[in-house]
């Protein structure tokens, strides 16, 4: 395997570096590689270059930290055709539509080439409407179609779920995004100011505004090789574990409610509101957007922001141990959560599954502990595995996650020195990126492992930004667990998996 | 005549009373007790929309199904006093009234032709197919127990036992059943989720889908009353008819409000059931009226 160019998280690699093999090697390493399950795939890209059109795979190898980029050149005027790495691992499917989408390539063997979030400049024939999408479809008369959405009750984003039932079970679910198409990725080339940028990593998906912005926050500093102080990577690390705390415990009462459990419902929801009101608190904004900046932060974690989030932790362990003991016991949700929507390890494995939805069925996929950022290097961290792989599994890594960064929270907040300033965040004419790069930045964020990779070109400016969120791949765990499931098991299955649309179609 | 008019308070005032003693016991203040009277109203003076691919049964689903449950009201007696009009075997005639009620309601929901309303109708028709034998077996208990056939009679002289372990017996186990049954059949927790807003979980909301204004005006008077006919049931069997007047009618309105409240705590801390696991929860209800049953025939004929 010395074709590969060996890299770490945020650390970034001269492109000319990054070896150009045949597709054939292409393939052959990437498929070996996967083989084994301590790899999986950071981002499979393709962009366009003078010389043709280039492919990049990022692999990261959880044990050894690191992360493997190799690369495939189709020159121009060839013609746009390889085949398909899907058939080996399902995960490649999204990346490959994308491609497919975004620049016409065919990929022979894909049998679900289909337009992944309808984007504008779309090169597939005769699909130009999000209407147009072919859905699969079984010509019978005992069987039904049911379809849900774009447009639900309640308050929850755009998407269309097609299901196709005999009677109450479900054989199959189709899930449809693109709804929330805004073209970040294209928004991300035309914006060039940092709080243009910063600004726009923040939408990507609200809830997770604190893991995203430090994505793009650390790709841009490892670009520019600034050096982060201690102080700033632990507030990074305080601001991304309340936001998770606050987000599982908003799905944990989430799930409470749709299980009909009012007590559940109204004693997690109470809980939330404190969680994320000391983000304000902190920053002025409950979502903490704002916060997280390039280089530096408008809001440092000064001492009385110590002894208030002390407080409010005590106040939370107390009350969220009540009632979460009270839950997870109760004879009821037991039987309402367990062994529903069960998935397996392989399955996971092979969609590409990532944070919380790897670890309900037994694949460790955490990045604070594979490829540590900001101030995780001193937390250690182990990552919460649970191997049932149903709702029940989902609710316990959720719970132990939450008991897991408090303790994390009152740690950082002890090793900090309030003593030590941190800077305002850089401007843009401090900062030189450096030219013809690529960086590869994961975040931990509450759902999963969050990949921003940005390319630059010959005067040091990003010519190619790309966004993994982790619903991309988490979403196909849903429709996988929803097969032979009754239908009115859905909305607790989704609400378990709690996936971003808006992260999804960009 | 006065139970008529005591069963229609009642009816009005029992969705605010579970719905204040749910929003007491989550730690919020709630609406008042008297804001589904508003809530009707205000529907009430709406107009319908109608679906174009719906007909004429959609369009008299909600007045036949509320019809249906007022004409049940006439048949409710209030401890001792009668009813509007009674005869042999009325009890019959109430269940099937409510069936009637409910077969329009199920018919237009098929007529509006939604993937989601199909379904909803399935499940509705399935739970109250499997709940039916509770209710006649329990009717037939206490027409052995007391030797009448109708509403007025059996009330009035159940008390005349003169067995009185035996009619605490039957007492206590037809309230349990009765309640149960009042939670299937109003489509409430554990089998149901009034307050869920997923089409894909609903039984009974889902088929209510496409009724707006004045029609959902009534199908909410229509559950509402339903609570009220089971409520007074319940209080029936409670109250000894022999109690003078100014007894009964403050009895009856603490028992009505009492087991108003006791719905609001038991949907409090009890999530819903699995939707596979209901049939079977129905199952047992009709199970325990069936020993009841049984229980009751082997006492009266003294075989042992």
């Amino acid at each position: 395997m010395e074709k590969l160019l060996e890299t770490k998280n945020n650390l970034p690699v001269r492109i000319s570096d990054i070896p150009v093999v045949p597709y054939s090697k292409f393939f052959e390493v990437i498929t070996f590689l996967l083989r084994s399950q301590d790899f999986h795939i950071l981002t499979y890209l393709a962009y366009p270059t003078s010389e043709g059109l280039k492919f990049i795979c990022a692999i990261a190898d959880d044990q050894n930290k690191s992360i493997s980029i190799i690369s495939h050149l189709i020159p121009a005027g060839s013609p746009l055709k390889v085949y398909s790495m899907m058939p080996k691992y399902d995960v490649f499917h999204s990346f490959e539509r994308e491609i497919h989408e975004k620049y016409g390539v065919e990929f022979a063997d894909n049998h679900f080439l289909k337009p992944i979030r309808f984007s504008h400049d779309m090169k597939i024939q005769g699909m130009d409407k999000i209407t147009d999408y072919p859905f699969y479809k079984i010509e019978t008369d005992e069987l039904h179609e049911i379809g849900v959405g774009p447009i639900h009750a309640g308050i929850i984003e755009p998407g269309h779920f097609r299901f196709l039932c005999n009677g109450e079970k479900v054989l199959h679910l189709e899930v449809q995004l693109g709804w929330q198409h805004r073209g970040i990725e294209t928004l991300f080339l035309e914006k060039k100011k940092l709080i243009q940028r910063a600004t726009l990593a923040e939408q990507i998906a609200g809830d997770s505004a604190v893991g995203h912005a430090l994505a793009y926050s650390q790709a841009i500093e490892s670009l520019a090789g600034l050096k982060i102080r201690e102080k700033l990577n632990y507030e990074r690390v305080i601001a991304l574990e309340i936001e998770r705390i606050g987000m599982h415990i908003f799905d944990l009462s989430n799930l409470c409610t749709g299980a009909a459990y009012q007590l559940g419902n109204a004693a997690l929801g109470v809980l939330r509101t404190p969680t994320i009101n000391f983000l304000q608190t902190w920053c002025g904004n409950r979502f903490a957007k704002g916060l997280i900046r390039p280089g530096g932060t408008n809001y440092p974690f000064t001492r009385d922001l110590q002894e208030k989030l002390l407080s409010y932790l005590d106040d939370l362990e107390e009350r969220y141990t009540v009632i979460a003991d009270k839950m997870l016991n109760l004879s009821d949700i037991i039987l309402r959560f367990q062994q529903i929507g069960t998935l397996t390890r392989k399955q996971v494995y092979m969609i590409g599954a990532v944070g919380t939805t790897a670890k309900m069925a037994g694949l460790k996929r955490d990045t604070r502990w594979s490829h540590p950022f900001a101030g995780y290097h001193e937390i250690h961290h182990d990552p919460v595995v649970f191997d049932t792989g149903d709702i029940y599994a989902r609710i316990q890594v959720r719970h132990y996650e939450i008991l897991q960064s408090i303790k994390y929270l009152r740690r950082i907040t002890e090793i900090m020195n309030y003593q030590n300033s941190v800077p305002a965040p850089i401007k843009d004419e401090e900062i030189r990126l450096a030219k013809n790069c690529m960086t590869i930045s994961v975040t931990e964020g509450w759902r999963g492992e969050i990949v921003h990779s940005a390319i630059t070109d010959d005067e040091g400016n990003i010519s190619y930004y790309k966004i993994k969120d982790p619903s991309q791949h988490n979403w196909w765990a849903l429709a996988l667990s929803l097969r032979n499931l009754e239908i009115s098991d859905f909305p607790i299955n989704n609400k378990s998996y709690n996936l971003s649309y808006c992260g999804h179609d960009l | 005549m006065l139970a008529f008019f005591l069963v229609l308070i009642c009816a009005f005032l029992y969705p605010g009373t579970i719905d204040k003693t749910k929003a007491i016991l989550s730690g919020r203040k709630g609406p008042k007790i008297y804001q589904f009277i508003f809530d009707a109203w205000r529907l009430l003076k709406k107009g319908s929309v109608y679906s174009n691919s719906s007909s004429f049964v959609f369009q008299i689903s909600a007045s036949v199904n509320f019809a249906c449950v007022l004409t049940a009201f006439l048949l409710i007696p209030f401890a001792g006093e009668p009813s509007f009009f009674s005869f042999d075997g009325d009890f019959v005639f109430m269940l099937y009234l409510l069936g009637l009620g409910r077969f329009i309601l199920v018919v237009a929901a098929l007529d509006v032709s939604s993937g989601f309303e199909g379904m909803g109708a399935n499940r509705e028709v399935l739970y109250n197919a499997l709940l039916e034998p509770a209710f006649f077996l329990l009717m037939g208990t206490l027409c052995i127990f007391t030797g009448h056939t109708n509403f007025h009679d059996i009330f009035l002289s159940i008390y005349e036992n003169e067995h009185i372990a035996s009619v605490i017996v039957v007492i206590t186990i037809s309230i349990l059943i009765l309640f149960m049954f009042l939670l299937i059949e109003n489509s409430r927790i554990p089998t149901d989720d009034p307050n869920t807003h997923l089409e894909l979980t609903m039984v009974h909301e889902v088929m209510v889908l496409d009724h707006s204004g004045f029609d959902l005006g009534l199908i909410k008077l229509t559950s509402a009353f339903k609570f009220a006919v089971f409520g007074s049931l319940i209080c029936n069997l409670v109250i000894p008819g022999h109690l003078a007047l100014y007894y009964k009618i403050p009895l009856f309105m603490v028992f009505q409000f009492m087991l108003a409240i006791s719905i609001g705590v038991f949907e409090s801390f009890k999530p819903r059931n699995k939707m596979a696991r209901n049939p079977q929860y129905i199952i047992s209800i009709s199970a325990i009226a069936a020993v009841l049953y049984i229980v009751i025939i082997i006492i009266k004929s003294n075989v042992v």
